[in-house]
């Protein structure tokens, strides 16, 4: 079972704010899931067993060029920003 | 159904705008209890179905989708129609541009009624996890209609659209089609573009379609399928229709019954409902082969520490920031510290819903410092031995037949209070997301429950990039009729 401090540490990397009644169902919830996955651990994978010789597609690049994406876009996308100032955006700061 | 509705728009003996019509008032007719919609586009539907009807009058030729109305599910963008994902944290987000597959749809025609229901950023078995409002099964409303795609589900099974696009990471399509009683397809992951389609687990969700036939649905999946620039893992392929390679002659294709499928625990009343299926096939002239997945019990956890952890990253960007409306006004907190931090706690405290907090955190947990190798690194290994078993598999036979889900429509209630309980809702359907192939579910039956007859939707996969084979079965057995194969 998760401790309370390991769920409030996790929320915390989640960027999540937990109540404390919260904190307590996830414990539960969590610690349930967690126990579903030790399924896992019993299985011994040899090196090499895990190569299923299909094929990863490599990544495609575009050229880094700029693309407009026309007025009618833009203004969709600043129609959705929720707070404006002479055209940007307008955030929080991050410092 | 949609060959008949094209011939008849064609002929001239129906419009464009008389079928939107009787889809519109359908959908004001029964919506409000069945909860399918949670945007109606009844001008916009209108305009487009105008614009087919002035096509037809001047003589042109339209294709097979112009004019048929459809719905899309609430996570893929439509320009300028709000957008929600099922979430709070989206309610005021409308889209400013349309996904690849929806942008496809417009183009050769087809009407978008709406947009659909859908568990909060597709998490969940039941659509009971929408912000917004339940859906209810049309065949029994005190059931779920199963999820995630649940309204795309409803939208078709109670003829309140002729298709509807869904999103499929671990059964969403398909678990819902079988508790609706619908067709519902998956193709194989990299043929549908996801670009417009809002992220929950990018290796795994697939675009797909629920449709009343499986010829319909390879009508639709014809229109949307592709390569596509904006999305680096669709694969090159030619133009194709695959409702051209459907065929009632399956003699001889190999039909693959997996042990682990059918195994003692299986509802007892599913398990007839199957054996009956398999029979049908065999009546069909199609050979039956037991073979073994020796991976598939492990497929269910494998699928929730990958699945989480790569909706731990995507769903980052729900910060107040980039996506969400900021709430920093949280009397208890940021009266008193204000900080950024704050401000991404407290947007994501309020805008996110039970189901999708906790998957947000097993996944940060999965792939946090001294568990990433434990969890993450042994799944993605387990992935891979699952995704050898399908291989071997396929050498063997054509398709995999199973049960789409271990049971027929669950009641509201019944599981949302034990997530574990919820997850076991896509044991069948979870490996087909894993492996990348594709899948179907088609009705093969019903089980009766308080004098209602439930549904049972069978489960078909197929190799990587062979719908062909898969929908041919599929139709086979459809078109050989679901009652006893005497």
């Amino acid at each position: 079972m998760l401790t309370v401090d390991e769920v409030k540490h996790i929320a915390l990397l989640a960027r999540i704010g937990l109540s404390d009644t919260e904190v307590e169902t996830y414990r539960k919830d969590l610690s349930s899931v967690l126990d579903f996955f030790h399924e896992l651990g019993d299985l011994v994978i040899a090196e090499g067993d895990a190569d299923d010789g299909i094929p990863i597609k490599t990544n495609d690049y575009r050229e880094d060029t700029v693309e407009d994406a026309g007025t009618s876009c833009r203004e969709g996308i600043m129609n959705i920003v929720p707070v404006k100032k002479d055209g940007f955006v307008k955030v929080r700061s991050v410092f | 159904m949609i060959l008949e509705l094209h011939e008849k728009l064609k002929n001239r003996e129906t419009t464009a705008r008389a079928l939107a019509e009787s889809y519109l008032s359908r959908i004001w007719e029964y919506d409000g209890e069945l909860g399918a919609y949670l945007t109606i586009l009844e001008e916009e539907s209108l305009r487009a179905a105008d614009f087919v009807d002035e096509k037809l009058a001047r003589g042109e030729e339209i294709g097979l989708l112009a004019g048929i109305p459809g719905a899309i599910k609430d996570n893929m963008c439509l320009t300028g129609t709000r957008t929600t994902a099922g979430s709070k944290m989206l309610d005021g987000y409308v889209a400013p541009y349309d996904a690849t597959a929806v942008r496809k749809l417009r183009e050769a025609g087809a009407v978008i009624l709406g947009k659909t229901n859908m568990d909060e950023f597709a998490m969940g078995s039941s659509t009971e996890s929408s912000a917004y409002r339940p859906t209810k099964n049309p065949i029994d409303t005190s059931r779920v209609p199963g999820g995630s795609s649940g309204g795309s589900a409803v939208a078709v099974a109670a003829d309140m659209a002729v298709f509807s696009l869904g999103s499929d990471t671990g059964g969403s399509i398909r678990q819902p089609a079988s508790f609706c009683g619908v067709v519902g397809l998956k193709p194989t992951y990299g043929r549908v573009s996801r670009n417009g389609l809002i992220a929950m687990a990018s290796s795994l969700d697939q675009i797909g379609t629920f449709t009343k036939t499986v010829e319909d649905s390879a009508i639709v999946f014809s229109e949307i399928y592709g390569y596509d620039p904006l999305d680096v893992t669709t694969a090159e392929s030619d133009s194709k229709r695959f409702e051209d390679f459907l065929s009632s002659d399956i003699r001889g294709l190999r039909v693959g019954i997996p042990k682990e499928y059918l195994s003692d625990d299986l509802d007892p009343r599913v398990r007839e409902v199957t054996e009956k299926a398999i029979d049908r096939f065999r009546s069909l002239g199609a050979e039956i082969i037991d073979i073994s997945l020796p991976h598939a019990k492990y497929a269910l956890p494998t699928y929730y520490i990958i699945m989480p952890s790569e909706v731990s990253s995507n769903l980052a960007r729900f910060d107040g920031i980039r996506f969400g409306v900021p709430v920093d006004d949280h009397e208890s907190r940021s009266a008193e510290f204000g900080t950024l931090l704050e401000t991404y706690l407290d947007t994501r405290a309020y805008g996110f819903g039970a189901e999708v907090k906790r998957r947000i955190m097993l996944g940060t947990y999965a792939l946090s410092a001294g568990y990433y190798d434990a969890y993450y690194k042994k799944a993605q290994a387990v992935r891979h031995l699952i995704r050898k078993d399908f291989a071997e598999a396929y050498k063997k036979v054509d398709v995999i037949f199973s049960p789409t889900a271990p049971e027929p429509a669950f009641r509201f209630g019944a599981k949302s209070d034990d997530p574990l309980k919820m997850y076991l809702s896509d044991i069948y359907t979870v490996t087909a997301n894993l492996a990348g192939v594709p899948a179907i579910s088609f009705p093969i039956g019903t089980v009766e429950e308080d004098g209602k007859a439930l549904p049972i939707g069978g489960h078909l996969m197929a190799g990587w990039f062979d719908e062909e084979t898969m929908l041919r079965a599929a139709y086979a057995f459809e078109q050989a009729g679901v009652s006893d194969p005497e």
